[in-house]
């Protein structure tokens, strides 16, 4: 009875989330090429629907339409799984990400997150550079030189912002004690965010994030400019949409464990009952996503030298240092 | 020991302040982003409203009616000689009264470039460039024009402009 209990509940939030996710993926789509619109005086997709709002759906189904082209030349398998790991790791990030208090339903007590992990924290790191394997195979195999070169300097520039993205919350893990991602978030209970003790990781955070996940002003991999379209050059209908979704989805993973590090989690400026905590964590993570796209319509590309020098020589010993006094505080306090 | 000391203080504040310049720089930069995302879009919605277009616009050809409505085309030739891409086929007829009449006018409008030298080269202002630049079809036979589409070009009278 108890594994029957227990089986359901996953599936249920399994299913729930993934649900969710996928539509919040294809509506970011939209909400991003309306929201550059704006910011470029334009209006955006707004012809299929109203507002537009049926621009994701036929977009969907024209990528499930389209020819689906493999490369004469192109590693088949690699091709074929690249993209899939690419999705697999951004979906597989929001397994530990808390969404909402624990809830009593049917009187049992039920925790808004998939699978409290008490190493959430590392989990989430260990699977998010597992992502990067999908955008540096999916460029070695399509036997392009634009996507190899795309691969190269996705491996160079994600390996180089990892570590400087691991250090950065390392403050915020020296102040929790815990790598649990829901004890992360109780502790900051009550206007105690780790924003407020942790300001300059949150930046160091925000920044290497960008670099994590390729957006605009890091976004060497697919830099259109000069590599055509990187990485996923050669990929056609719905593995060119796996990668899209899984770009999308990672960015909402980025910020959902923004907020749940840095913001508070499901913590918000006045107390909601506990099943409905989850809308402070979703107006947190809207309002990250929302600056993402901002700054993305407002920041050109740095040059992939800048990039490299930025992450080693500027992020770097900022992040160590922020550790440095992180710890020397929590080691003064405690005498 | 107290210089190099100093120098590494004066370092790390010329540091802090070239970075609060660059950091301030990109604040100003999403501010103006972020007033443009409130601004109003500037865009014409296409087909709804369309875009005015200069009183020297060279749209799609007609032809102007003489006081009997026929076409006021003389058959000159004027327009065939001049005409860059060679467009413009024209067989003439005389009449019994001395007139030059076009038996059959043909411009082909996939050729043609707009650029207007037969209305330039026309004496008698026959052939004329309108202001509807909405011309497309699926079919090339469709873009070819002969007399009597030229003639149910001609704009309105209301919108009428000489060129």
């Amino acid at each position: 009875m108890e594994l029957i209990y227990f089986v359901t509940e996953a599936m249920a939030k399994i299913v729930v989330v993934f649900a969710v996710l996928m539509g919040v993926v294809a509506y970011l789509t939209l909400a991003e090429r309306k929201i550059l619109g704006r910011i470029q005086v334009r209006y955006g997709p707004n012809r299929v629907g109203p507002f537009g709002l049926f621009q994701p759906i036929a977009d969907g189904i024209k990528a499930f339409f389209k020819e689906d082209v493999v490369p004469a030349k192109a590693d088949k398998p690699l091709f074929v799984i690249a993209p899939m790991i690419s999705i697999t790791a951004a979906i597989a990030l929001f397994a530990v990400i808390p969404f909402g208090d624990k809830v009593e339903f049917f009187g049992r007590t039920v925790y808004l997150t998939i699978a409290n992990l008490d190493i959430g924290l590392l989990y989430v790191f260990a699977v998010a550079s597992l992502g990067e394997y999908g955008i540096v195979l999916g460029g070695w195999s399509s036997y392009n030189k634009y996507g190899l070169m795309g691969a190269l300097r996705a491996a160079a520039q994600m390996i180089s912002y990892e570590v400087a993205l691991a250090l950065s919350v390392m403050g915020v893990l020296m102040i929790a004690g815990t790598l649990n991602l829901v004890e992360i978030v109780r502790q900051q209970a009550g206007w105690s965010w780790n924003l407020f003790y942790q300001p300059f990781a949150f930046i160091f955070y925000i920044v290497c994030a960008l670099a994590e996940i390729n957006r605009t002003p890091f976004d060497m991999p697919e830099a259109e400019a000069e590599l055509a379209c990187g990485f996923n050059i050669e990929y056609s209908s719905m593995k060119f949409a796996l990668f899209f979704m899984a770009e999308y989805a990672h960015l909402v993973a980025v910020c959902a464990i923004a907020t749940t590090l840095f913001l508070g989690g499901w913590d918000g400026p006045f107390n909601l009952p506990p099943a409905l905590s989850w809308i402070w964590f979703v107006a947190k993570t809207g309002i990250l996503v929302y600056f993402f796209i901002w700054q993305r319509g407002t920041f050109p590309r740095l040059r992939y030298d800048q990039i490299m020098r930025f992450g080693w020589k500027f992020l770097l010993p900022l992040t160590l240092a922020n550790i440095f006094v992180t710890g020397l505080i929590i080691v003064l306090r405690g005498m | 020991m107290a210089i190099p000391l100093l120098r590494g203080i004066w370092w790390f504040i010329k540091g802090m302040g070239v970075l609060f310049v660059r950091v301030f720089a990109l604040l100003k930069g999403l501010r103006l982003t972020l007033a443009m995302f409130f601004s109003r879009p500037v865009t014409i919605q296409y087909p709804e409203r369309k875009r005015e277009v200069s009183p020297r616009w060279r749209g799609v050809h007609y032809f102007e009616r003489n006081e009997r409505g026929d076409t006021r085309c003389v058959a000159c030739g004027l327009c065939v000689a001049i005409c860059p891409s060679q467009c413009i086929r024209l067989v003439a007829v005389e009449l019994d009264n001395g007139e030059r009449y076009p038996e059959f006018y043909e411009i082909n409008t996939v050729r043609c470039i707009y650029c207007g030298m037969c209305a330039e080269a026309c004496p008698v202002d026959a052939i004329k460039l309108g202001r509807n630049y909405e011309f497309v079809d699926y079919q090339r036979e469709a873009l070819v024009l002969d007399k009597g589409r030229l003639l149910a070009n001609a704009p309105e009278p209301m919108n009428q402009r000489s060129i």
